[in-house]
């Protein structure tokens, strides 16, 4: 059962990792690699790491996104902003 | 005889030379017509201005850096030890003594907490350091000051501050009212429980900083401004590195065996236990929070 789960979440990894990569869109590719990064904090959890899991969903799903958005917002990427 | 202007293709004026016609007599005419050609010294051609406009150069260079890079990294990875083999460094006696000491020598339930903070103290120091170096250079290229600061953005941090007071946002301010307390005490539970539970300082003072993250961008900078500026900014992470460094490099001047001082580790298991691990989780957690909502409020106004 746990090993079916842990099979079915790499490959979503794997899947979320090609999406970033093949996406056009920057926008959406922010939004798959948050999908990613909660993806890869449940991983963790299996690996039995419950620290990095933590840190993982905090850092990579939370701040790194917001980050990310304000990067594209100040390279004037985003429509709908003032700087779009 | 025709003219040489008749002669388009290139087939028809090989057939004309062939012919002996007179295209090549009247060389003169083409020679004035043919402007010299520049001759370039070695300083025009490696100047400032032509090495900056060249596009190719930048090219080749990038190229050339990342497959720079790449061998390097390759090299690297070549002389690793092997995966899985039982002769790794990561498999020598340090491991076995972490696992059947590290209650006994560190008071920490949580072995990650009593590794990184008690055994690999000052590696973790320089973490903090790295995280408060990454966030001074990013206030030395964004923030605004009055040198860098034109009318124009003045008057759009102005548009925002009215937007942030007046505009009614009911979901993410109602959403950010309720989820606000309950993260910051989430992150604060995990900062003071990092020796007893997952968790610690960086995983606790991440999720106070997106708490903060939220709050910043629920009700505006203004709102922020009452209880957190660049002062306090400041303060909180030069007194935590300060602290942290106060704590833990007394074994720099007592010498390895903290010569004959021990701090009372505690019953293991207690909130007040383990030595410093307690006081250093809480200096990485603070210095944590204020470095993530410092990029955050850093890339959005260029102002904590």
């Amino acid at each position: 059962m746990s090993t079916g789960i842990q099979i079915i979440l790499l490959a979503f990894l794997v899947a979320c990792a090609l999406g970033v990569s093949f996406t056009p869109n920057l926008f959406i590719a922010v939004i798959i690699f948050m999908g990613y990064s909660s993806i890869m904090a449940v991983i963790w959890l299996f690996l039995e790491s419950p620290d990095l899991a933590i840190t993982e969903a905090a850092v990579g799903a939370g701040v790194d996104s917001v980050l990310f958005f304000l990067t594209l917002k100040k390279v004037h990427f985003l429509k709908g902003t003032r700087e779009g | 005889m025709s003219n040489i202007e008749d002669k388009k293709t290139f087939w028809q004026k090989l057939k004309a030379w062939v012919d002996g016609e007179e295209i090549l007599l009247n060389a003169d005419k083409y020679i004035a017509t043919r402007t010299p050609k520049e001759h370039k010294s070695w300083k025009d051609r490696f100047s400032v201005t032509y090495v900056k406009e060249n596009r190719k150069l930048y090219a080749i260079l990038s190229v050339g850096i990342s497959v720079l890079f790449i061998a390097i990294m390759l090299s690297v990875v070549n002389a690793l030890p092997e995966f899985g083999s039982p002769y790794n460094p990561s498999n020598n006696e340090v491991m076995v003594r972490y696992l059947e000491k590290g209650i006994e020598e560190t008071g920490a339930i949580n072995f990650v907490a009593g590794m990184i903070l008690d055994y690999r103290a000052f590696d973790t120091f320089g973490e903090a350091n790295v995280l408060f170096l990454a966030v001074m250079c990013v206030v030395l290229l964004l923030k605004k000051d009055g040198k860098n600061f034109s009318r124009q953005e003045e008057q759009e941090n102005a548009e925002d501050d009215y937007f942030d007071t007046t505009e009614e946002r009911p979901i993410l301010q109602i959403g950010a009212k309720i989820l606000t307390p309950l993260v910051i005490l989430y992150g604060i539970y995990v900062v003071l429980n990092g020796h007893l539970s997952p968790g610690g300082g960086f995983s606790g003072g991440s999720i106070i900083g997106a708490g903060f993250i939220l709050y910043a961008s629920a009700y505006g900078k203004k709102r922020m401004q009452r209880f957190f500026t660049f002062r306090t900014f400041t303060l909180i992470c030069a007194a935590g590195l300060l602290t942290y460094f106060a704590c833990k490099s007394y074994s720099f001047f007592t010498g390895s065996n903290h010569v004959g001082y021990e701090i009372s580790k505690g019953v293991p298991g207690d909130i007040i236990s383990a030595g410093f691990i307690l006081p250093l989780n809480i200096c990485v957690g603070l210095i944590v929070a204020c470095t993530m909502y410092g990029f955050y409020a850093l890339f959005t106004k260029g102002d904590i």
